[in-house]
């Protein structure tokens, strides 16, 4: 009976979406306050009834109700309660279920956090988030609809996937889903901004803590899957510019060009027609990448849901979304170039060409991803583009962004003198050449390791010049507002992520290698010796666990236990060990006996070093808080109230007009 | 498209059968560590071909073992790496590699980034140029002190 219920929420949610979409929407068209405050009681209703269906399908994973079609598919008797739970996002309409949740929650946050935006923008604003919320809850009802019955029931279910077995599945999805929906709000603003026609630049002000929110969020959660392939799939990799994650990566590199669009416009009025364009493209990302994911179209590990029909009918919404955003962006954008001047050198032109690095970026991961399905439907041929294609040309088009970095800070608005950014060129300059220097002799004259570290002090001698310029010449109270510590927070974690990514790249050390009981391997000034393997068990898994003890130079370091585990279902998944630290990484992974019937006897194993691996997360993690913090400013609440109180009137006069 | 699935459908089968049956760590008797690192590099860059998306490097697959151990002794018989992956394309297709070579089918791929590149920084610098001109006398105006953010 409750999986019936889960459904009827999920109808009564579509209703409500539905007057969420229309009825506010004609109310600022007409004028009409009673239909315009209807956007928020039909937003929370909304709400309470998706999170409702959401519980109840969670319920039904914790009750192995296995008559749920989609609980049988994904958990079983076996499965441990915390898996159970993160099973509800494990496969397609459960995941599909956790976007609209989101949406939700981040519809809600705005009504709970907008309550002095004028009446009609909010109305508008509610009503477009009301239009996506329509087109998923229809998408699930219509084509995923996680709730259908399985007779007879089955006696258990079969195994969750065993990759998705692991703490990163856990918070992964649902932590990148914020950062995918969340750009929705942008998309939002600049849809009523655009339907509103009120071009005033304070949309943008209430659009950036929004943005920098959801693009933190973005950050954490491609963070979090880079994580989980390193430490979970066993290949020590980090990012292997997979079709999927190549799908996170595009609306991540426009959020990053986005933000700092949507600063010009609001400090200078400035580009505004472009802050327009790029939030309706990094939402557009979202959704393609949403349906790269979902639609099957791609072969890819993370694809574990394929459906053409589905594919289909998010293919036709993202046709009516895209196609009807860039419609009106056509007929409505502003056509004249607004706000204050600027001059070849001033902070606006930096950032234009560094909106256009990224830009360009997003564009050439968007065709390295597409190009084989291009390819493959105009039957020239199948290709496979990879790690070499983008290895190649994404450090080109990052390193203008990497050069100009360490200005823009001292770049001022309108326009700027030259002797200060002599200064610090030269600054950063020594300093970035002085320690190439010094690491050129402890690398051994690996060119990309020398790079990264020259690259990273460049980047942070920058950042760290302008944190004593303004610890110097500003008082107390005033040196760092919070807009700004998320900028060089972010910045300062630009110079770690090069740092982790270059040297980890260079020095990294693998081996393959056939031990048996006691030999020892020495892989990058570590000794690795096997201790034979003996066995485990889990709450749904055996395994053949592998010891080995690390030493360096007869010093203890580490004892290891990598395994191979097997699931309840027969499937096998290597689980490595790895042994954290701040320099560097050491990680053994399991494979197979020599003689499948000596299992006391020789093993294969691979043996990693990775040098300052972690500091490539951590790099993203610092850039996440800076989104962060810089969305935490309070200047984009009180200048808000100020503000709001002549808009509303401004407003009213507009839709009475 | 219905051909296409059924493939998909037959190389995932392939791949799932692969996963349990064999294994990505390879011992294999190199003659000194360059050739090992020169072997990591190369099979990095040709694709598992009956996996969703892995290289030959990182597969467990029975196929990708065996095309694993072809490179091997094609290596021992001192094969350079074009030539390596030229026998693998006669065979296999440019599917193999995962460098695309650069030829009339995949110039686009190649150049189009380059292409809007340049689209781009025209457009960038058409705005600059109008921006600074336009307002010569605000520009050259003093500007708000680093306060303002």
């Amino acid at each position: 009976m409750t999986p019936e219920l889960g459904q009827l929420a999920l109808i009564l949610a579509l209703f409500l979406a539905l007057a969420q979409s229309v009825l506010p929407l004609i109310g600022a068209w007409r004028g009409n306050r009673a239909l315009m405050a209807v956007a928020r009681p039909a937003a929370t209703g909304q709400a309470v009834f998706v999170a409702l269906a959401f519980a109840i399908l969670v319920s039904a994973f914790l009750r192995f109700d296995f008559s749920v079609q989609y609980v049988a598919d994904n958990s079983n008797l076996q499965l441990p309660w915390y898996y159970r739970i993160a099973a509800v996002w494990g496969a397609h309409e459960g995941s599909m279920l956790l976007w609209v949740l989101i949406l939700n929650v981040w519809t809600v946050a705005l009504t709970l956090f907008s309550r002095r935006l004028p009446d009609a923008f909010l109305a508008r604003v509610l009503s477009v988030l009301g239009i996506i919320s329509t087109g998923f809850l229809c998408f699930i009802l219509f084509t995923s609809n996680p709730f259908a019955r399985l007779l007879p029931m089955p006696p258990d279910g079969a195994d969750l996937n065993p990759v998705l077995q692991d703490p990163g599945m856990t918070f992964h999805p649902p932590v990148l889903y914020m950062g995918y929906v969340g750009f929705s709000v942008a998309f939002a603003f600049s849809i009523a901004a655009l339907l509103g026609g009120s071009m005033q630049q304070s949309w943008v002000r209430w659009a950036r803590p929004w943005t920098n929110a959801a693009w933190g969020f973005l950050s954490c959660g491609i963070v979090a899957g880079s994580w989980w392939a390193y430490a979970e799939l066993g290949w020590g990799g980090w990012w292997f510019w997979d079709p999927v994650e190549n799908a996170s990566f595009m609306p991540w590199l426009v959020g990053v060009a986005l933000i700092h669009a949507q600063a010009v416009t609001e400090k200078r009025g400035s580009l505004r027609a472009w802050t327009i364009l790029l939030s309706l493209f990094a939402f557009s990302l979202s959704l393609l990448g949403t349906f790269l994911v979902r639609s099957g179209i791609l072969t890819s590990v993370h694809a574990f849901a394929s459906d053409p029909r589905r594919g289909t009918f998010i293919l036709c919404f993202l046709a009516v979304v895209v196609g009807g955003s860039l419609l009106l962006y056509a007929l409505r954008a502003p056509k004249v170039a607004g706000g204050k001047a600027f001059a070849l050198v001033s902070r606006e032109s930096a950032i234009l060409v560094g909106n256009l690095m990224f830009t360009v970026a997003a564009a050439m991961v968007m065709l390295g991803t597409l190009f084989p399905l291009l390819g493959d439907a105009l039957n020239l041929g199948k290709i496979s583009v990879g790690p070499p294609y983008f290895g190649l040309l994404f450090p080109l088009l990052m390193l203008p962004v990497v050069l100009l970095l360490p200005f823009g800070p001292y770049l001022r608005w309108g326009n700027s003198e030259a002797p200060m950014l002599k200064q610090v060129l030269v600054r950063a300059g020594i300093a970035a050449a002085a320690c190439a220097v010094i690491a050129a002799f402890l690398v051994q004259g690996q060119l990309k390791a020398i790079a990264g570290v020259a690259s990273a002090v460049w980047v942070g001698m920058g950042v760290v010049l302008y944190v004593l310029k303004r610890w110097r010449d500003m008082p107390r109270g005033r040196r760092y507002p919070a807009e700004m510590a998320g900028m060089l927070l972010a910045h300062f974690g630009v110079a770690i992520f090069l740092i982790g990514v270059l040297l980890s790249e260079s020095l990294s050390v693998t081996r393959d290698v056939r031990l048996s009981p006691g030999q020892v391997a020495t892989v990058g000034g570590y000794e690795f010796r096997f201790d034979g393997v003996t066995q485990a068990t889990g709450p749904n898994w055996t395994a053949q666990q592998g010891v080995v003890t690390v030493t360096r130079n007869g010093a203890p370091v580490a004892v290891m236990h990598p395994q191979k585990r097997t699931y309840a279902h027969e499937q096998v998944q290597t689980t490595s060990a790895i042994d954290p630290g701040v320099t560097r990484d050491i990680y053994v992974a399991l494979g197979e006996p020599m003689d499948p019937n000596h299992v006391e006897g020789a093993w294969a194993l691979r043996l990693y070093t990775k040098p300052f691996v972690r500091w490539i997360w951590g790099g993203g993690l610092f850039m996440m808080l800076g989104g962060f913090v810089s969305a935490a400013d309070r200047r984009f609440h009180v200048k808000r109230e100020a503000e709001a109180a002549q808009t509303v009137t401004a407003v009213l006069q507009e839709s009475q007009a | 498209m219905a051909k296409l699935l059924r493939t998909i459908v037959l190389l995932m089968l392939i791949a799932i059968t692969g996963i349990a049956a064999a294994q990505a760590i390879d011992p294999l008797p190199f003659r000194d560590h360059a050739e090992e690192l020169r072997f990591q590099h190369l099979t990095s860059e040709l694709r598992c071909l009956v996996c969703q998306d892995e290289n030959l490097a990182d597969s467990n697959a029975d196929f990708a073992r065996d095309l694993r151990h072809k490179v091997f002794e094609l290596m021992q018989q001192g094969k350079s790496d074009a030539q390596i992956k030229q026998y693998l394309v006669d065979r296999y297709s440019d599917f193999v590699l995962y460098d695309p070579p650069v030829n009339g089918r995949t110039w686009l791929l190649w150049f189009g980034p380059l292409l809007i590149l340049i689209t781009g920084g025209v457009v960038v610098a058409s705005t600059i140029r109008k921006r600074s001109r336009s307002g010569a006398s605000a520009a050259s105006a003093p500007t708000e002190n680093g306060d303002d953010w």
